[in-house]
């Protein structure tokens, strides 16, 4: 059954600006897309001039929760391991990765360390065995330099990804935000935002002598960025991320004990913010993720510092990484590689481009929409969004997986 | 009933544009006149405290609760006997025998408390802004007692209030606030208080035990006690909490008082009538010796005690105005 996708505006793999053209789908697959792209279909679908682009593919949710991922773009998630229980075991992989099909694709990512505590190696060979796409050391870092040496020389045996978390645990302790004048008008513990360079130096310097593959899945600070400028000017094999809210909100936004803001990293100055969007801007930073993790009232409602840190991000992605779009930081066909063909790649994945055999998993955009971000009328499990409020531009009009729409 | 006749009628704006607050959870955020004018309201009721009745009816019929999340002996006390000599009745909510122990979270525990229709509440906690989190869930006023490392604003409304009596004016003179600053809610609040009235604050302790950003704050940051008490009129000096003391922020309690501990040779190189002051409980030998404390030449820790109490009574007053109908308080 081959599907015609007519008129819309494509956003095509190494392509600025969106062109003018179709897509043919055959079955699950992508046919022909392109300017030229024609030939027999038994059905024509008008895209009335929407831009048609490649589905998101999300680098690190902390939960599968597909209402928001529909309402936000993603056709694909990767799963931190950090659930619980943790995603130590193959059967964990392998049922975790059925959740959300077909509609929705979870690529559920292997911990690094039995329980995630960082001490014995998890059985990564087995898991990648079920599916497993990378490797994760969850919401912690390795504080054993030793066994974060074996850890990549194992995955790159096994031709793996480390995705890792870059904060120093000795210097945060158990700070929840960086020290700031709003952290000390608050009276919460703070740390030096060096905690991220400190621990990225060291990775580094593991890569340079393993030559695995390390994504740094939320870089935040402008040390730590540069130390990963440098070592992608020596060509070492690491990537690495960041969210929207390191992006658009400095550490004043915890002001009030909004405990929303409460993120891990935690949020950074205006100086390291600004340092993350020239970032995003030079090809530092590969990949923009949602980092989606739906906190409800019992996790939320609590005095600052015991409250669990994260943010519902997933159906806020698009809308706003579509303001670097809209300020000129980026262009669309930038934005689409890190939102969805960077992340695509560092899983191994046929998808995240517009491209002839590749999953036909895209999305159509009306890219000007406006929407209000409202806590209370979110499609997440929890609505605890820092930019509850916020006027935004940019929504998703339909979304394909695998060629059908949903 | 005592006299009425306050200098409030005369220097301060009338009714509740003296204090526009429905609660009182720090000293961020005040005006100065709004901080003079809860000292001057105290001031009637060191009076009465000192009289053989120490008990007015002004609070008649209503219930305070102290909801004491953390512990504490002598804020609590000072609390419960500010609002008994109102004529409030009081009832103390002790941490260990509630239900958070049972796992309600603070919000369910909030929601209970307004239920039972107290007219005030006086809450601590462990937790940095757990008291506005509850204030912002019930009905009445509430009086933050100490919240985390946030704010102690009847700390700092009584420290006020005993400088003021020792020394006259708070605007021009030189004051030092010592030791874990960090995790000071007592000196957060201290250094709002005393900054916006015009003093000049100082604050000094070990590097491990200053927060981030005190350039922010409009004070003077030293790490040498010596140095920073030359040509102080007044020193703070802060608790140490016990846990701090053995290697994870300071090496031991003895290196401590070597470099930070408030002794008579260190006092003298403060202005010669300094007033030293502390918001208890003493660790004495550590960060204040006792010949120091106890010189009432200088010392001033029993009187902020005494302060204490006046300072909560007329908090207790004003912010129960509005509910008590008093004429200009809405």
């Amino acid at each position: 059954m081959k599907k015609h996708y007519t008129n819309a505006r494509l956003i095509l793999p190494n392509g600025d600006q969106p062109v003018e053209g179709s897509l043919i789908v055959d079955g699950d697959r992508i046919a022909s897309v392109g300017q030229a792209a024609a030939g027999e279909a038994d059905e024509q679908i008008d895209c009335k001039g929407r831009i048609l682009a490649p589905g998101i593919v999300d680098l690190g949710v902390f939960a599968i929760d597909k209402p928001a991922c529909h309402f936000g773009g993603i056709t694909r998630a990767a799963l931190m391991p950090d659930q619980s229980p943790v995603l130590d075991l193959p059967a964990m992989i392998k049922h975790n990765a059925v959740d959300g099909k077909p509609d929705f694709w979870s690529h559920p990512i292997a911990a690094a360390t039995k329980g995630l505590a960082g001490k014995q190696l998890a059985e990564i060979g087995l898991m990648k065995r079920s599916g497993a796409k990378a490797v994760a050391t969850g919401r912690q870092w390795i504080a054993d330099s030793g066994l974060m040496l074996k850890l990549l020389q194992y995955c790159r045996s096994l031709d793996l990804p480390l995705i890792v978390h870059s904060e120093d645990a000795g210097l945060t302790g158990g700070a929840v935000a960086t020290n700031s004048e709003t952290a000390t008008r608050l009276g919460l513990s703070s740390a030096t935002a060096a905690a991220e360079a400190v621990s990225i130096a060291r990775d580094i310097a593991l890569v340079r002598e393993t030559g695995a593959h390390v994504h740094f899945r939320q870089v935040t600070t402008g040390d730590g960025l540069n130390l990963i400028r440098a070592a992608k000017a020596d060509n070492l094999p690491v990537t690495c991320g960041i969210t929207p809210a390191h992006l658009l909100l400095s550490d004043i936004a915890i002001n009030d004990f909004r405990t929303f803001t409460r993120l891990s990293p935690p949020l950074r100055s205006d100086e390291n913010r600004l340092a993350c969007i020239a970032a995003v801007k030079d090809g530092t930073i590969d990949v923009i993720a949602s980092g989606h993790d739906p906190r409800g009232a019992e996790d939320k409602r609590l005095p600052y510092a015991e409250a669990a840190p994260g943010m519902a991000g997933a159906e806020t992605l698009l809308a706003l990484s579509l303001t670097l779009v809209r300020d000129g930081t980026i262009s669309m066909g930038r934005l689409f590689e890190l939102l969805a063909t960077n992340p695509a790649k560092i899983l191994a994945v046929d998808a995240g481009m517009l491209k002839q055999g590749y999953q036909a998993d895209f999305i159509l955009i009306d890219e000007d929409t406006p929407w209000q971000v409202d806590t209370r009328k979110m499609a997440a499990a929890a609505g605890n969004t820092p930019f509850d409020g916020l006027p935004v531009q940019g929504r998703v009009t339909a979304i394909y997986k695998g060629g059908r729409a949903y | 009933m005592t006299s009425q006749k306050t200098a409030s009628s005369q220097t301060f704006p009338a009714g509740s544009d003296a204090f526009p607050h429905r609660h009182l959870l720090g000293i961020a955020g005040l005006q100065p006149w709004e901080i003079l004018f809860l000292l001057e309201e105290a001031k009637q009721w060191v009076d009465l405290n000192r009289k053989s009745s120490k008990h007015v009816d002004r609070l008649d019929g209503l219930t305070v609760i102290n909801a004491f999340f953390e512990n504490s002996t002598r804020t609590l006390l000072s609390f419960e006997i500010a609002g008994k000599r109102m004529g409030a009745d009081v009832v103390n909510m002790h941490a260990a025998q509630s239900s958070i122990k049972k796992g309600e979270t603070l919000i369910d525990t909030a929601v209970t408390l307004n239920a039972m229709k107290a007219d005030a509440i006086v809450i601590r906690h462990g937790s940095s802004g757990a008291v506005q989190l509850i204030a912002d869930k019930v009905d009445c006023p509430v009086l933050n007692a100490g919240d985390g490392s946030h704010e102690h604003p009847t700390q700092a409304l009584l420290d006020a209030l005993t400088i003021q009596r020792r020394k006259g004016e708070i605007s021009g003179l030189t004051v030092t606030i010592c030791g874990d600053v960090m995790h000071s809610r007592v000196a957060r609040s201290n250094i709002y208080c005393l900054t916006t009235l015009g003093a000049k604050v100082r604050v000094c302790g070990p590097p491990s035990l200053l927060p981030a950003a005190l350039d922010r704050f409009n004070v003077e940051v030293f790490t040498n006690l010596d140095e920073a008490l030359k040509g102080s009129d007044v020193v703070m000096m802060l608790r140490l909490q016990n846990e701090r003391m053995n290697g994870d922020f300071i090496p031991s309690p003895r290196e401590y008082h070597y470099l930070y501990g408030l002794t008579r040779e260190r006092l003298m190189l403060a202005n010669k009538d300094a007033l030293v002051m502390h918001p208890g409980p003493m660790n004495r030998g550590v960060e204040i010796d006792s010949d120091v404390a106890d010189d009432l030449d200088h010392s001033a820790v029993t009187e902020q005690v005494e302060m204490g109490v006046a300072v909560r009574m007329a908090c207790l007053d004003i912010l129960t105005r509005k509910s008590r109908g008093v004429e200009g308080w809405s």
